[in-house]
């Protein structure tokens, strides 16, 4: 049964503190998605390293649309269709590479990396083909902040920094891990797929209430130290930046600790190189600081999730089926530390990881589980009676309270009712 | 005549032992599976490819001999969720070839395909599987693991068993 018109009530589906299983489940709503969230807003594409020298490309996505991430002779980026203009077919079939031309397989259309059509076989078929108007088709919009590319298919609207508002702040926190003060995407992506609707990946991201329990297997085995940070004594902190961004808040108990690097479960005595390289970038009080507070935890709607030592992108492959993807953050100048972050990602997350499988067992359970009613709610109401506002004006609450759900449904309703 | 029975008395030495290995993980046996780990043990599931350097690029698994442990008594725990309840399996594990000897160790091939039933639904695994095998007495014990799995480049479902 489809419950949805084409414009539902969103009041009726979206309260601030539940909404409705039917959200997660109808296809009429996924397509409604489409149109106003994942080709309308910023969405995470890539990020520059991946492309670092020019004509490097990369294959990527938004929502449902192939999409070609490129460098051009300039050094200048682009976010092309993956589609050749003459006849539609999948211009690029390799996953990354370098490549000054890209050339069709289908007809022999020929493209520059920068998306221009420079050449087509017989030309003589053709009279007076605009090659203006056949090169590769483009995302409108493209932007980047440090060093994380976003595109949006709306020529006009917020630019990437209004979108990202607050949680800008997270991603300078996040280069600062860095002592040249860099980001690097450069170990590979594990793709682990799931049999669930990409918002309960996204809710998930930043839900402090579950680990205790979903993870209590790898916590009752592994001295990780992770466990205390989401327990119901934590200090730790959900907020809410807006726009649909969202972040947990470990520095509190980081700042308890008083250790650098033990966010990361080391110590300086064993990332000594690292260590002298931040004192000698930012100057040992900074540093220290720095190395005490760790890296962020957020997730940056719809689609980009920070997880302190690795990146998640999300991506929507249908209602009910979705890839993340994953891969070690690298920070430059960083080898020693680079090296346990490839470590530790691979331990934890991906298809096998020790805590990812079973994050990706609850979306799939809860996938089945919103089957069962079309009336159910569900119920966010976790923390509202302790929710308050922090010293920018963001709402904050208990690491483990649904601050971070009951954003993300208050910006989501804001998207799906613009027409 | 000695040469040649001795090749296959060692082909069929090699193979009960990865028919035992492969029954232990069908039958979750966890503990009995990683007492066929020597202790420098290294068990590998590339990603993107079956011949990247794990050390550089990211894996499906990349778990030292600890690791290893760690993992089976995560599974021993019984609330590894994704493993409870805990995936129906059989496997079949063929064409099995002695790659190299030499009085320490042997270098062993196979294929091997995988039928999962879990809650999700039904999924076909399928892997070229290369082994290190170091001799212990009459028995082996397993140095390296690889499992190149054939769609290890594109995104697959959750992979909590031992494979």
């Amino acid at each position: 049964m489809n419950m949805l018109a084409r414009s539902p009530e969103w009041g009726d589906l979206i309260r601030r503190d539940r909404v409705r299983g039917g959200l997660y489940r109808d296809p009429a709503i996924f397509q409604i998605e489409l149109e106003r969230i994942w080709y309308r807003t910023w969405v995470y594409v890539g990020h520059e390293s991946e492309i670092s020298k020019p004509h490097d490309f990369v294959r990527k996505s938004i929502g449902l649309q192939p999409i070609l991430m490129t460098r051009g002779q300039d050094g200048r980026i682009h976010l092309l269709l993956n589609r050749c203009t003459h006849r539609g077919n999948q211009l690029c079939a390799k996953e990354h590479g370098n490549a000054v031309n890209f050339t069709c397989p289908f007809h022999a259309w020929n493209f520059a990396s920068d998306g221009r059509l420079v050449g087509y076989a017989f030309p003589d078929g053709y009279q007076g083909l605009n090659r203006e108007a056949h090169g590769l088709g483009r995302v409108p919009r493209v932007a980047s902040y440090k060093g994380f590319i976003f595109g949006s298919f709306a020529a006009d609207g917020p630019s990437l920094e209004e979108h990202l508002g607050g949680a800008a702040e997270t991603l300078d926190r996040l280069a600062m891990t860095s002592p040249e003060g860099e980001i690097e995407i450069t170990a590979g992506f594990l793709k682990h797929r799931v049999r669930a609707n990409w918002k309960f990946i996204l809710e998930n991201e930043t839900d402090g209430y579950h680990p205790a329990f979903v993870h209590s297997s790898i916590f009752a085995v592994a001295d990780s130290g992770i466990g205390n940070l989401y327990g119901a004594k934590s200090t730790a902190l959900t907020r809410d930046y807006g726009n649909g961004h969202t972040e947990l808040d470990l520095r509190p108990e980081f700042r308890k600790r008083d250790a650098p690097l033990s966010w990361f479960g080391t110590t300086i005595e064993r990332l000594p190189d690292y260590a002298a390289r931040m004192n000698s970038a930012y100057g040992e009080a900074k540093a220290r600081q720095i190395m005490i507070d760790g890296t962020p935890h957020v997730m940056i709607f719809p689609n980009l999730f920070i997880a302190e030592i690795q990146m998640f992108v999300i991506e929507p492959l249908g209602v009910e089926d979705s890839v993340q993807h994953v891969t070690a953050l690298q920070f430059k100048g960083a080898p020693d530390l680079n090296r346990r972050m490839r470590q530790q990602t691979m331990g934890s997350v991906g298809p096998a990881g020790l805590l990812l499988a079973d994050d990706s067992e609850m979306y799939e359970r809860t996938q089945r589980g919103v089957h069962a009613s079309d009336t159910d709610w569900i119920y966010l109401g976790r923390g509202e009676h302790r929710e308050r506002r922090d010293g920018d004006g963001f709402m904050v609450g208990h690491a483990t309270d649904e601050v971070p759900s009951r954003g993300m449904w208050r910006h989501y309703r804001a998207l799906m009712e613009q027409a | 005549m000695l040469q040649v029975q001795s090749k296959a008395d060692l082909i069929h030495d090699v193979s009960q032992f990865l028919f035992r290995e492969a029954r232990y993980a069908d039958d979750h046996r966890y503990e009995d599976w990683e007492a066929l780990w020597a202790d420098d043990g290294v068990y590998w599931i590339p990603a993107n490819g079956d011949d990247i350097d794990p050390e550089r690029q990211m894996s499906i698994i990349y778990d030292n001999r600890s690791r290893i442990g760690l993992r089976v008594k995560q599974l021993l725990t019984g609330k590894r969720h994704t493993q409870e309840p805990q995936s129906r399996l059989r496997r079949i594990v063929g064409d099995i070839e002695v790659v190299k000897e030499d009085d320490r160790e042997l270098h062993v091939a196979c294929n091997t395909m995988i039928f999962e039933s879990a809650l999700r639904g039904d999924i076909i695994w399928a892997s070229r599987n290369e082994f290190v095998l170091r001799r212990d007495g009459d028995d082996f014990r397993i140095a390296r693991k690889k499992v190149s799995l054939v769609n290890n480049h594109k995104a697959i479902f959750t992979l909590s068993f031992l494979v």
